[in-house]
């Protein structure tokens, strides 16, 4: 079954064609990844699905429902969430804080509710701190949970930002170059955990630039040159097709 | 909980005997002095919170006018009490921070610092103009002295000494508000947003509806200072209202900082004691604050607040401090050291 369908999706910024009539089709439960050289639209169509910007044409469907256009929070409250690298936290809040803010989606508190804080709102409080104590401690950093973030060493950081992306409880993650800047051992501890996230049941759609980490963590890659979907299939196939060595060398593009 | 409970259990008392007592030792002139620093304790505190998500609203001062312009309107004109006034002057600000808000929710930065200033500047201009209801540029006057209870002889809150009792309880009650809400999970939220707005949108939070938010809770506290102020001074013009106090405000919350609750309270109050201080040197006043400012930036870019944690590793001292996070110099030191490496520590 499809989670996420992108149909012509186009965004054009001025004369600037960002993504072009862009077809996707992601399947429930698939790690899937995203690869282009830069400048070929694979941020961008992060931003359109979700929701960051507005398409120019074209449609997006998650888990069936047409989401084209929605403000970037209704999105996540649907259950697909886009990370950024993943050492994005809300660095001037506690570890645990962050996690809680992230928590945030699936409890519906009121405002009053929150200010005034009767008996059944701090019950729900005090569930999600321990849910979200919970979820540190299978990170193994439940006892940094009250430092500041921003303080915490890079590791810690790292694994606070997938505590943050698990608590949102997603159906489907987007994640935007998880192993940047990662020397081999951590890009392959991380990339374990995404197999570890996905087998919890949510699906994974990554843009990264490290092809050894996608090539064997995704199993279908879909290629992206100036806008246009270029190449779409097995690990073995993306490394093998023209296009995309094309693509990536420097070759003749005109003839895609 | 985070706060520090030892702390409170001693200063709190102190305070508190402080607070009371001091009106009586001290002349008649600086009672008035520290009525007038209760009114900017509020606004400064109301004023933070709305920086909590990353806006500096010069919008402020005029929403403290429109505050000001309402219980005149409210009291003068419709003979209203001063304590059903005191409210819905409040809301008066909130709702016409909500107006302007929506179009201002859009900008940030320094977008937000120019619009909102025009917006502010917009509403000061109508009080100059429309001399009906607001009185051109002589503004309102003979705004009531409030009475605590209507019709029954109570203390005469023309007198300063009883006008302090009644600021400082009605600062007092917008502290302990905004305080409340700087820890609850709203406070926490609007942090967020200032630290990572992407971020927090990925995460479900309606940025935009929390902003405004914190524009209108900010606002109303700003109209409830801009009471107290009317009610002191019998009057209201709007030249009270303009940019020059405007900088004044950013001068107390830069000098005292806004990471912290107490940050811009101990800004304002220090400005307020230096400022007398310097009462033979009147005209100097604006050089010497202008230069303060200019140092604050240079030298302690987080304001006063930021004082003792740069201070800390020089000493080597356990240091409690504002929001009551402790850290121990050793974790100063593996926070600066570990930054600079990609070094995994124990995952």
């Amino acid at each position: 079954m499809a989670i996420l369908e992108l149909k012509e999706l186009s965004k054009h910024f001025g004369h600037l064609v960002a993504v072009n009539e862009l077809d996707l089709t992601v399947e429930d439960g698939e790690i899937r990844g995203l690869i282009g050289p830069n400048g070929s639209g694979k941020t961008t169509t992060f931003n359109l699905v979700s929701g960051f910007l507005t398409p120019t044409k074209g449609r997006v469907f998650f888990q069936g429902e047409e989401v084209t256009g929605l403000p970037a929070h209704v999105v996540a409250r649907r259950g697909l969430v886009r990370t950024f690298q993943l050492t994005a936290l809300f660095r001037e809040l506690t570890a645990l804080q962050n996690v809680i803010m992230a928590c945030h989606l699936h409890t519906e508190l009121g405002l009053f509710q929150q200010f005034l804080r009767g008996s059944g709102t701090r019950q729900r409080e005090r569930e999600m701190e321990e849910k979200a104590l919970a979820l540190l401690d299978s990170m193994g950093i439940a006892d940094k949970k009250d430092e500041i973030a921003g303080d915490l060493p890079h590791g810690h950081q790292r694994a606070l930002g997938i505590v943050s992306a698990l608590a949102t409880e997603p159906r489907m993650l987007l994640l935007d170059e998880p192993v940047g800047g990662m020397t081999p051992a951590e890009a392959k501890e991380t990339m374990d955990r995404i197999k570890m996230v996905r087998d919890r049941g949510v699906t994974v759609l990554l843009v990264e630039h490290d092809m050894k980490t996608v090539m064997t963590t995704c199993e279908k890659i879909t290629c992206m040159n100036f806008g246009n979907k270029i190449a779409e299939g097995t690990p073995q196939e993306i490394s093998m097709h023209q296009d995309v060595i094309d693509a990536y060398l420097g070759g003749d593009t005109e003839a895609c | 909980m985070r706060r520090n409970d030892s702390k409170w259990s001693v200063g709190f008392p102190v305070l508190a005997v402080i607070l009371v007592v001091l009106p009586f030792i001290v002349s008649e002139y600086h009672v008035d002095v520290i009525i007038m620093l209760l009114i900017n304790v509020v606004l400064v505190a109301s004023f933070r919170l709305i920086t909590t998500t990353g806006g500096w609203s010069l919008a402020h001062i005029p929403m403290m006018g429109t505050g000001a312009y309402a219980t005149a309107l409210l009291t003068a004109g419709l003979g209203m009490p001063f304590w059903l006034s005191l409210p819905l002057a409040g809301l008066a600000a909130g709702l016409v921070s909500l107006m302007i808000s929506y179009p201002l929710a859009r900008t940030k930065g320094f977008a937000f610092f120019v619009a909102s200033f025009a917006a502010g500047e917009a509403f000061r201009l109508c009080w100059m103009r429309f001399k009906v209801p607001f009185g051109g540029h002589k503004g309102l006057t003979n705004i009531p002295v409030p009475e605590l209870i209507p019709g029954v002889v109570g203390p005469d809150f023309g007198e300063a000494i009883p006008y302090y009792f009644l600021a400082l309880g009605v600062t007092l009650v917008c502290l302990a508000i905004m305080y409340r809400l700087d820890r609850s999970r709203i406070g926490d939220t609007w942090k967020a947003i200032d630290s990572h707005e992407d971020l927090a949108k990925s995460v479900g939070i309606n940025v935009t509806m929390y902003r405004i938010l914190a524009f209108v809770i900010g606002s109303f506290f700003a109209g409830i200072a801009g009471v107290l102020l009317a009610h002191r001074l019998w009057a209201v013009v709007p030249a009270q209202f303009g940019f020059v106090t405007t900088l004044y405000l950013l001068v107390w919350v830069v000098f005292g900082g806004t990471r912290t609750f107490s940050g811009p309270i101990i800004g304002v109050v220090a400005l307020t004691i230096l400022r007398e201080f310097l009462k033979p040197l009147l005209e100097w006043v604006p050089l010497i604050f202008g230069t303060i400012i200019i140092l604050t930036l240079i030298f302690l870019p987080g304001g006063l607040e930021g004082l003792p944690r740069r201070l800390a590793p020089l000493m080597r001292f356990r240091i409690v401090w504002g929001e009551g996070v402790e850290k121990s110099p050793e974790g100063m030191e593996t926070e600066s050291s570990s930054r600079g490496e990609l070094k995994e520590a124990g995952v």
